[in-house]
């Protein structure tokens, strides 16, 4: 097998990581509260750009100015369904995407006013390791590292906590639960925080590899939209399996033709399998 | 009724007038109100029954490029590269459509479909840069002021077409507003299990719909292109524009046969007004308030403006008519 297409393998797989963890948060939130962030991306531009003002300009070390992106874009997620989601939670769901949509206007644009559209690039290099003749990311594989670390936490946390369990049960039956003497609209609140923090870890992973500028979401926020969408809106098991997929078309693809046709194609595969298995890839 | 006529009339005796007096920048805006007023009334005639697309970026862009691309490379007049480019894009509708109906793709499902198709096409343009100038876009070759290119250096051309086009859109609409099938779009809005169960072949109503949302689409986007004479791919597909045709319906409002246009008008004038106020230094200013203003829009007044503006005469009409105390 041909060397460069192993390492683009490779580097899809790493990549596929990061999407997996961009996906699971949009999978929460869609899996509880039934919404779609259409701004989702955004928020994780709003972690990036968090990342990049406290470790350049105000010059805090990465990890805490990582742990502060984490927490600040977990509050931005609060604010969303406080502000955005929780007037128009009767509504016809539609309303509540496309709210939200509004909210990606305004957070492109104000990131624009603040910051220009300049490319901010945090100016950490991470080395390139080598393993077998294969180049590959530190940045990346660390990335899919940590990606993993999230994803197996939150699975622990909805597994074996009460605020887990609840969240899972509400995501079930969501009649039932308020019932049941479940506080919905807290659940609602913590489930959009974690999404949140969600969105912000994979900020902190984007930041280091890529530049960040105010339309960065625009490059991740359909594909992101696709994964979930392919795996079952609120599957994560799904999510995850179509993160990998979509990655490796990406990756084959941009092998042999050009990064944009590979998102062509990706795309393209997207809305063919909608057709064939409407509810997702894993869906009976 | 007589008066709604009358006040008709009065409006397109002025919309006559103003070509011949007011100044060049506003015929520009004005031109822009209505082109893109055409295109927010083509996507409320889906969007009125709840089949949001996020996707119609797809066929605007299909319906700029084709004609421009086709007149570039073959110098073939855009009398026939504009038709061209709106069967393609009833084409594409078709093959979006039909399977999305029939295996009933809604909602959510339905506008994340459509805007992996706006990103389809705008990638493609993007990545088939050495036809299309890829992201830095392209122009039409120019020839002066000539019919057989669709080609006006004067305004005021450009003006009468734009106009003509957008009073047909609203024909349109008042067709499907009075026809049958909204009877059966609604009821398919309401529930789609039941409107079949009642006879309604929704696929059929649903498809028709928006093959003909798609073509009005492409063909806006199409005079567009030949209007503004440059085409970018940011401008004219993919997801930006796709949410900006769906706000703008919104804002304005989407159930009323005025409302996109009002949107349209209102946005436009948003836009410029802050650009103006703000200046260049500033970029980003406008979009910003616009991103809240849309917020508050669908949170507080769904229905837009004009459906604001109708529940107020409506309830001003009740306490008229009502019984004095």
């Amino acid at each position: 097998m041909d060397l460069y297409l192993l390492e683009a393998m490779v580097n899809g797989l790493l990549l596929g990581g990061v999407l997996a963890l961009l996906a699971l948060g949009l999978n929460l939130v869609f899996g509880v509260i039934d919404v779609v962030w259409i701004a989702y991306a955004e928020l994780v531009m709003c972690g990036m750009y968090t990342v990049y003002w406290l470790h350049v300009y105000y010059g805090w070390p990465i990890e805490f100015a990582c742990i502060t992106a984490v927490a600040i874009v977990a509050i931005l997620g609060f604010l969303v369904h406080l502000l955005i989601i929780e007037p128009i939670l009767g509504a016809a769901p539609i309303n509540q995407l496309l709210a939200t949509g509004g909210l990606l206007f305004f957070l492109q644009s104000f990131a624009t006013l603040l910051f220009g559209t300049d490319f901010r690039n945090i100016g950490i290099r991470l080395p390139v390791i080598e393993i077998a003749n294969l180049y590959i990311s530190y940045a990346r594989l660390m990335a899919f590292g940590v990606a993993l670390a999230g994803a197996i936490a939150l699975y622990l946390f909805l597994k074996n906590t009460y605020l887990g369990t609840a969240i899972r049960a509400i995501s079930q039956d969501r009649e039932i639960m308020g019932l049941m003497g479940v506080n919905e609209r807290r659940i609602y609140l913590v489930t959009s925080a974690i999404g949140g923090a969600l969105a912000g870890l994979s900020a902190c992973l984007l930041a280091l590899q890529y530049d960040v500028h105010p339309f960065i979401g625009n490059t991740f926020g359909p594909i992101t939209f696709m994964i979930c969408v392919l795996g079952g809106l609120g599957n994560m098991i799904g999510g995850f399996v179509a993160a990998f997929i979509m990655s490796q078309i990406i990756a084959i693809g941009g092998y042999y033709t050009s990064t944009e046709f590979a998102y062509v194609l990706a795309f393209t595969f997207f809305i063919v399998l909608m057709l064939v298995r409407p509810r997702g890839i894993l869906s009976a | 009724m007589n008066m709604q006529k009358i006040f008709a009339a009065i409006g397109i005796g002025i919309l006559v007038i103003v070509p011949f007096v007011v100044p060049v920048y506003f015929l520009h805006l004005i031109i822009q109100i209505f082109l893109w007023g055409f295109i927010y009334t083509a996507w409320s005639l889906m969007g009125r029954f709840g089949f949001v697309s996020l996707g119609h970026g797809a066929f605007m862009g299909i319906g700029t490029y084709v004609p421009a691309l086709l007149w570039n490379y073959y110098g073939m007049t855009p009398w026939i590269g504009i038709p061209i480019g709106v069967l393609l894009s009833i084409c594409l509708a078709v093959i979006i459509g039909y399977p999305c109906f029939r295996l009933k793709v809604v909602g959510h499902y339905f506008a994340l479909v459509t805007l992996a198709l706006g990103q389809v096409v705008l990638l493609f343009i993007v990545a088939e840069r050495d036809i299309t100038g890829g992201s830095l876009g392209m122009t039409q070759k120019l020839t002066g002021h000539s019919w057989y290119a669709l080609q006006f250096p004067e305004k005021t051309y450009f003006y009468a077409i734009v106009l003509a086009v957008w009073l047909i859109g609203l024909v349109i609409w008042r067709w499907v507003d009075h026809g049958i099938g909204r009877d059966a779009l609604e009821a398919i809005s309401e529930d789609e299990e039941a409107a079949a169960a009642m006879g309604i072949d929704v696929l059929r109503e649903k498809l028709r719909i928006t093959v003909i949302s798609a073509a009005l689409t492409a063909f806006g986007g199409a005079l567009f292109g030949q209007y503004l004479m440059y085409l970018n791919p940011e401008t004219v597909s993919g997801i930006t524009v796709s949410l900006q045709i769906v706000f703008a319906a919104i804002a304005g409002g989407m159930y009323s046969m005025l409302g996109p246009t009002v949107g349209s008008l209102f946005t436009l004038a948003l836009t410029e007004s802050l650009r103006v106020w703000f200046g260049v230094n500033f970029i980003g200013a406008a979009n910003t308030i616009y991103g809240i203003l849309l917020i508050l829009f669908i949170i507080f007044m769904p229905r837009g403006i004009v459906g604001l503006m109708e529940l107020f005469r409506h309830h001003h009409a009740r306490e008229e008519t009502a019984p004095a105390k």
